[in-house]
């Protein structure tokens, strides 16, 4: 039987369906077996619902000046619940050993004295914040949200590509990515347990919550976008909708005798926690950037003193900083005496000379990145970029070791995605989302998988062509073995409770009289064609 | 106005109201059926059937999603299902075409010749398309009906379905517990979700997302609103008012209700839900009675109606 998976190839990439030998992984089988039941018009009819579905709601990014719907595969990424234990468990284990590094950055930096990592590399970071000296967020938590970018290698292992612990984005995505899938495969949903990602939006509240300055116990949590034409302005609305709080821009707060407040037709009223979407340079024209329309003035003053939690808290761009993630397994050992759950890239230091003479010398075949940079800006792909390319960077970081580093290229795994008609593999990544309430960091069983559309491209951003698609952790349990074990879902009432209350008759609905004798005409009409054999209706 | 007229526009009121309202319910419904494995999908459908008053023969097999779709959903000669409702809604503002404003009673026109075709949809999409209709429907009558008794009328019979529908919406996820679709899916549907998270600024419980579909003072489709505003549609009908007690029936009944669920305790109201949302229904039942008896009159309306057609 022919279907659209039909000549899918085996490539050197992990793929997601398909094992070496070219057999079904059995997590996908069911994913498979219901797409391999339609034809390439029916799956088109479905990604065409999944686009219209997300022009009406607005998730579209600017392309040439044009709204396009941001990309959402048909064909979902499945990851196994056991699987994801391992997943959340390394990214939670991350994100402690961060939020101690940067509690220690700007305290009292007793990983420098005991030379763990050597000072340098923190005071030439161009994250590092002195005006974050001192600020001490109310619950010690910094990173209130925190978005690690996995990736698997050839052998299928999962490895830490990056952390993102300033403003990580892409979780609106997971959201809507998820209501469209179940309005458009039920049937999927049906057969597979997949855990559910709604309660995101209610967790980061609650963590926000916890992270309210002491002694205010009804806290006013509000998200700070940086207006309409950012590029991720859909996200904050979606965020501050789904947690039932406002949203505002930086015109709509002030600061008074060290306080925050927002401006509301009722006058005044005192903001307790900022979940900030405005990156640290532009947050308060005060300590950062002057000319910032964006920001609050007095807004870290007031941090300072301890009136306002901001969330991420400022300067965590440290943390971020890609010399900085080569220490990171160091920084676990040290902070928490755990080994690494989770594996970093192999990466070249270039500030060390030996590494930087390696890396010169290999630059057709490496990928090379600079340090502060996100969302794939200023990447060099060896062996796909031209001659002149390969000059400039290694140029710059002869003037800027400090400000790059080397990896190998890595074979991002691969999943099976729809493209022209047909069932094509393409490059992924995935992006767990975790939120810290200062208790428990709390990984969101899904997380964003970014795709590459074209094929044999490696970088998956948005802006370089790249689309989503929803991912499924889902329980092994399958529809077959639900009948006997319905326990496994949580209580429910069983079923002779339940018959009594189906049994039970419902309150009469009434119906205007003359309508009722025009229906028994038409109802006698209706039989009529009936008995003919016309079609019911 | 005509009694007959007046009939006819408190029934295009309530036949759209229970169209839209319909919808809502069979849409998360069938959803969750549609997602969830562990949904015991025989007892669920009768149970939701029983609720909105067609219930399953006891001896019936197949009672299934489909069938509920096929009954509550496209059944045209069922005036208590979307297809019917919408019919029956058209027929109304047949009878009452001069008085119905030519863009309203277009709309229902092309609202039921689009039945047919629309129903042949994937049932969200039918679903969607019915709530868009009765959103259109709505803002026509805002927007071009003159505040006199046409629009008490058309007013009344909307709100008096729209504390009827939600009542069984309620009921829906009462009796199911557990198993049901979840209050947050039930304000999800009923477009409340996030006023009542604005209200709550976030901190959702069960308590109160019930409460906030029965209790609401502001948010227009809670029980007490959709009382309220029945019953100062009917004010508006009859302004004079009795020196020391309620004349008009119809506002007895619903008065009588809604000061039960206004100054009742919230525990004391979801320990009995079932029951008490069965009140709402019955009170809404006898209030429609009464209306009749008081403005529609039976012997006016007789055999004539037909002839008109």
């Amino acid at each position: 039987m022919s279907d659209l998976f039909d000549g899918y190839p085996l490539q050197r990439a992990f793929d997601e369906m398909i094992d070496r030998e070219g057999s079904l992984r059995p997590r996908y089988e069911q994913v498979h077996a219901t797409l391999a039941g339609l034809t390439a018009e029916e799956v088109a009819a479905r990604a065409d619902a999944l686009a219209k579905s997300y022009l009406a709601q607005g998730v579209t990014f600017d392309f040439a000046g044009e709204e396009r719907p941001f990309p959402l595969d048909c064909v979902p990424r499945v990851i196994e619940l056991d699987e994801w234990d391992g997943i959340a468990v390394g990214v939670s284990q991350r994100v402690r050993a961060l939020e101690a590094f940067l509690a220690d950055v700007y305290g009292k930096q007793e990983v420098v004295k005991d030379g763990v990592v050597p000072l340098r590399l923190i005071l030439s970071s161009s994250e590092f914040q002195r005006a974050a000296h001192g600020i001490e967020p109310p619950n010690g938590v910094r990173c209130h949200v925190s978005g690690v970018d996995l990736v698997r290698d050839e052998e299928g292992e999962y490895r830490v590509l990056e952390d993102n612990v300033r403003v990580p984005s892409g979780v609106s995505y997971v959201v809507s990515n998820r209501r469209a899938m179940v309005r458009t495969f039920p049937e999927l949903f049906g057969r597979l347990r997949v855990e559910p990602v709604v309660d995101y939006p209610q967790r980061l509240l609650a963590a926000l919550a916890a992270a309210a300055p002491d002694g205010v116990p009804d806290p006013t949590v509000v998200v700070l976008t940086p207006g309409v034409f950012n590029s991720a302005y859909y996200e904050h609305t979606l965020l501050a909708r789904l947690m039932g709080v406002e949203l505002v821009e930086g015109r709509d707060l002030f600061c008074s005798a060290g306080r925050v407040y927002m401006r509301t037709t009722e006058g005044s009223r005192r903001v307790d926690v900022i979940y900030r979407r405005v990156d640290d340079e532009f947050l308060d024209p005060v300590e950062f950037r002057a000319d910032s329309v964006l920001g609050v003035p007095g807004l870290v003053n007031a941090a300072r003193r301890g009136t306002v939690t901001l969330a991420n808290a400022i300067g965590n761009g440290v943390a971020d900083d890609k010399l900085v993630y080569t220490y990171v397994p160091d920084l676990i050992r040290y902070y928490l005496g755990e080994e690494p759950a989770l594996k970093n890239v192999d990466t070249w230091r270039l500030e060390e000379p030996a590494a930087r003479a390696e890396v010169l010398d290999r630059l057709d075949e490496l990928v090379v990145k600079p340090v502060d940079g996100s969302g794939g800006k200023g990447i060099v792909v060896g062996p796909s970029a031209t001659r002149a390319e390969i000059d400039a960077v290694r140029t710059r970081i002869l003037e800027d070791p400090r400000g790059w580093i080397a990896q190998p290229v890595v074979q991002l795994s691969t999943g099976p995605t729809f493209v022209d008609g047909t069932f094509r593999p393409r490059h992924l990544d995935l992006r767990p989302f975790a939120v810290n309430d200062g208790d428990e960091v709390w990984v969101l069983p899904g997380g964003l998988t970014r795709v590459a559309l074209p094929e044999g491209q490696l970088v998956v951003n948005s802006s370089q062509g790249g689309g989503s698609k929803d991912t499924w952790v889902t329980s092994p349990v399958l529809a077959a073995d639900a009948g006997g074990t319905p326990a496994q879902r949580g209580p429910r009432p069983t079923s002779g409770a339940r018959g009594g209350a189906a049994a039970r008759a419902g309150v009469p609905r009434a119906t205007n009289p003359h309508d009722a004798q025009a229906g028994q005409q038409q109802q006698q009409q209706q039989q009529a064609t009936d008995d003919t054999g016309g079609a019911p209706c | 106005m005509l009694s007959r007229i007046a009939e006819s526009l408190f029934w295009i009121g309530r036949y759209v109201e229970r169209a839209d309202d319909t919808a809502r319910i069979l849409d998360v419904h069938v959803q969750l059926l549609s997602e969830d494995p562990w949904a015991d999908e025989a007892t669920a459908c009768r149970s939701l059937l029983a609720i909105m008053d067609h219930p399953a023969p006891a001896d019936a097999s197949d009672v299934d999603r489909a069938m509920v779709v096929r009954l509550l959903a496209h059944d045209v000669t069922n005036p208590s299902s979307i297809a019917g409702s919408l019919v029956a809604a058209r027929e109304n503002a047949r009878r009452a075409r001069e008085i119905v404003s030519t863009d309203l009673w277009e709309c229902l026109n092309t609202t039921r010749n689009q039945v047919r075709v629309m129903g042949a949809l994937g049932t969200h999409e039918f679903f969607a398309w019915v709530r868009e209709r009765a959103a259109v429907v709505a803002g026509l009558m805002e927007s071009a009906t003159p505040r006199d008794s046409t629009w008490h009328f058309m007013v009344l019979g909307q709100a008096l379905e729209r504390a009827d529908m939600t009542a069984r919406l309620v009921t829906t996820q009462a009796r199911l517990g557990a198993s049901g679709p979840g209050w947050t899916t039930l304000l999800r549907s009923c477009g409340a979700y996030e006023a009542y998270l604005r209200t709550y600024r976030g901190r959702a419980s069960d308590e109160d997302a019930a409460g906030f579909l029965i209790l609401d003072r502001l948010f227009p489709r809670s029980i007490v609103y959709a009382l309220h505003a029945a019953e100062r549609a009917l004010r508006a009908l009859e302004p004079v008012e009795g020196r020391h007690f309620v004349s008009d029936e119809a506002r007895r009944e619903l008065g009588l209700v809604r000061s039960e669920l206004e100054f009742a305790r919230l525990g004391d109201l979801l320990t009995d839900l079932p029951d008490t949302m069965e009140r709402v229904q019955v009170a809404c039942a006898r209030a429609s009675n009464a209306i009749k008896d008081r403005y529609f009159p039976a012997p006016a309306t007789t055999a004539w109606v037909e002839e008109a057609l």
